[in-house]
């Protein structure tokens, strides 16, 4: 006996949720399919959650969802071996009736997500691994096989929220391989801390304010990558991660830049004395714009991880994750009021979506970033060093008179990165990518 | 709510199982010493999985139903639902506030209860539990289901040589000190399944889809036939936990082993150094029996 359902949503990630969740919500008959022992069990995250995304899924989610600290600063770090140059924003304005921005522990989190999506209506197996797609003679995809017993499950459109290995897409032909340079790997430990302890530390008077650092420099040792160090409720979740083809060239362990990390002289003091509780590793797709596959066929679509829906230049995934499971999610919902078939030609309604929504236009406004951190590794060194050695330069008074101190500083900054014509190449690469 | 259906021929089964964290990832609070349950993943307390399969193995082969009954939280439900997709047919939980706090005297009893009245139409041929819990580890709410509904009890059963349906007779194994005793009880019986008796099965889709669908059987303490409350829960428990505390940490020392180049020998070689290093007298003994 076999069944149907009016569609499959592969993954209890937050792309996957926010699709089975918009269907389920209208009436769809949904199943859901994931392979963690409970949902969500599988995913990692720093973790930031992006309200508004969120929001316009669940919009009183701020009621009940376990949410650890809504962000009131966000400190960005160049690190060079012993110092770091920062620039911190803190606003009062942050401590608003809804805020913006939360640490979040994925795996309460994803929990919580999950059973929203069950409250909706949908139906969800776990420990249930989808191995393929089922399709048809014409190549309409129908359904999945997974690795149970009991045959394949039939659908109208399955919707692919596997997460970044996309491997159901890959088998079925869907979608190439991935890249080495278009994923990063990220490790990341969750430090324990008393609640009183993180507070003192950070200096946050209110007691769900909470502090994001993010870092770039000698924290990825020459690669493409960045850290982070974010506090939760009462632990301190701290990571880095860098390109899988830089790590493969280098062959620096993950760990160890992660070790050098921890061991900083400015990030030490906050983990003192702390209890290491949890460690894990995954991977991130940060090959942008142009990495992106191809996103719909006869019936079935992509979203999330799986698209490639990261803005690594900002530190955003979730967001974009559950933007376009909510977009795949409308579209599907509309196309089934207006019994339309689920269609590559049909799907343009998603795409239409997506090209309307933030998430394409940043990716699209960034497509240059990705190969251009790729090829100027110049900017994770070069810069954070020679700012460092300028400023400790201005600061330190050893009877050196101002203007020399000035030209030393220019020099340096000439030094570190070979010539002023390299200096003003980098500045405009980096402008014609950013704009 | 009502009963679930009983099977009007072939076995009535029920399976006792508990909903217990994840010993594996538990983590205790720095601070205050409890074990922090949130975000603990809990699974089904994995000695019951072994009870599970054999129930449904006799089930697959004799006939009838397997029904699993669970007392715990409302989120015991979850470990109801994992074991409908493993195969069980039948879930009751059941759940009170009453229940809060029970010691295995309690539970035994509030178990016992609910047998009694799943047993109502068709009586229970056969209660299976796991040897023991891994969070409490008594081994005693078995033996006191047993005791309480007058069951022959077999405990530590390794394998089910034969069970006669007609005779009402079945012959199991069971490990004891120094041996394996084969023994024949008439049914009813209670059964606890020691572990690596058997591999728990992996539900078909179909199973899977129907624990996600099943509505389960919830009972409240009246309602799974709990007529004196005092003796269930806190008030029924004469255990009086004295202290919970982490045991401090052992002060072993692990060393980590770095080595030039990546060969298993080159590896090896500096284990065994290092090994040698500290142990000179085993080193001088094995060079002793090898020359």
């Amino acid at each position: 006996m076999s069944e149907h359902f009016d569609a499959i949503v592969v993954g209890a990630g937050p792309s996957g949720n926010a699709a089975a969740y918009t269907m389920a919500k209208a009436g769809l008959n949904v199943l859901q399919i994931d392979r963690g022992e409970y949902p969500g069990s599988k995913n990692v995250q720093g973790a930031i959650l992006y309200a508004d995304a969120l929001e316009r899924i669940i919009p009183d989610f701020r009621e009940h969802a376990p949410l650890e600290r809504h962000v009131v600063e966000q400190r960005m770090w160049l690190l060079d071996e012993k110092s770091h140059t920062g620039a911190h924003y803190r606003s009062d304005d942050f401590n608003e009736d809804k805020p913006n921005r939360y640490t979040i522990l994925r795996a309460q989190f994803d929990k919580w997500f999950s059973r929203q999506v069950r409250a909706a209506g949908a139906l969800l197996i776990t420990e249930t691994t989808v191995t393929n797609l089922v399709k048809d003679d014409a190549g309409r995809v129908i359904g999945v096989e997974t690795d149970r017993e009991g045959g394949p499950i039939y659908a109208d459109v399955v919707v692919l929220g596997e997460g970044v290995n996309a491997l159901v897409g890959q088998n079925a032909g869907l979608r190439p391989e991935l890249k080495p340079q278009h994923v990063a790997l990220a490790v990341k430990e969750t430090h324990f801390l008393p609640e009183q302890t993180v507070r003192d530390r950070f200096n946050l008077a209110g007691e769900d304010d909470g502090v994001v650092i993010e870092v770039v420099g000698s924290v990825s040792s020459g690669m493409v990558g960045t850290g982070f160090l974010y506090t939760n409720k009462e632990s301190i979740s701290i990571g880095v991660g860098c390109l899988i083809s830089d790590f493969a060239e280098t062959c620096i362990p993950p760990y160890e830049l992660l070790d050098n990390f921890k061991s900083h002289p400015s990030v030490a003091p906050l983990l003192k004395g702390s209890e290491m509780k949890e460690y894990v590793a995954h991977l991130i797709p940060e090959g942008g714009y142009n990495a992106i596959p191809r996103l719909t066929g006869d019936g079935w679509v992509i979203i999330g991880d799986a698209g490639q829906f990261v803005n690594a230049v900002h530190r955003e995934g979730s967001n974009l994750a559950m933007t376009t499971g909510r977009l795949a999610g409308e579209s599907i919902v509309q196309l089934k009021a207006e019994r339309k078939p689920i269609t590559e030609a049909n799907l343009k309604l998603y795409r239409d979506k997506l090209a309307d929504s933030f998430v394409m236009k940043d990716l699209k406004k960034y497509r240059r970033i990705p190969a251009l951190l790729e090829r100027n590794k110049q900017l994770f060194t070069a810069y954070p060093k020679a700012m460092s050695q300028a400023l400790q330069m201005f600061l330190r008074v050893d009877g050196t008179d101002k203007r020399s101190k000035e030209s030393a500083m220019m020099r340096s900054v000439k030094r570190a990165r070979g010539s002023w014509l390299g200096v003003a190449t980098d500045m405009f690469k980096l402008m014609r990518a950013w704009r | 709510m009502d009963a679930p259906e009983t099977p009007t021929d072939g076995l009535n089964i029920v399976v006792c199982i508990k909903q217990v964290p994840d010993s594996a990832q538990i983590r205790v609070h720095p601070v205050t010493n409890t074990i922090m349950r949130q975000g603990v993943p809990t699974i089904i307390n994995p000695y019951d999985l072994f009870a599970l399969e054999e129930a449904m193995r006799l089930r697959d082969q004799y006939g009838g139903q397997v029904t699993v009954l669970c007392m715990g939280p409302p989120m015991a439900e979850d470990a109801l639902r994992r074991a409908l997709g493993l195969g069980a047919d039948k879930a009751v939980l059941i759940t009170d506030r009453r229940f809060a706090g029970s010691d295995t005297l309690a539970t035994s009893f509030a178990l016992a209860t609910a047998l009694t009245r799943l047993g109502a139409d068709h009586p229970v041929d056969i209660v299976f539990t796991g040897k023991q819990t891994i969070d409490g580890d008594t081994a005693q709410v078995g033996p006191g289901i047993a005791s309480r509904l007058e069951l022959n009890q077999l405990t530590y059963v390794s394998a089910i040589d034969t069970l006669d349906q007609g005779k009402g007779e079945i012959v199991v194994r069971r490990r004891a000190e120094g041996g394996v005793q084969v023994l024949k009880s008439k049914l009813p019986c209670l059964i606890t399944m020691l572990e690596g008796s058997n591999e728990i099965r992996r539900g078909s889709v179909a199973d899977m889809l129907r624990a996600a669908r099943a509505e389960l059987t919830v009972w409240s303490a009246e309602e799974a036939g709990v007529e004196d409350v005092m003796m269930c829960g806190l008030r029924g428990s004469p255990t009086v936990v004295k202290r919970v505390f982490a045991p401090s940490a052992r002060d072993e020392q692990a060393e980590m082993v770095t080595v030039e180049g990546k060969q298993p020998a080159q590896i090896g070689d500096a284990i065994i150094d290092l090994i040698f290093a500290a142990q000179p007298k085993l080193e001088a003994d094995l060079s002793a029996a090898l020359n």
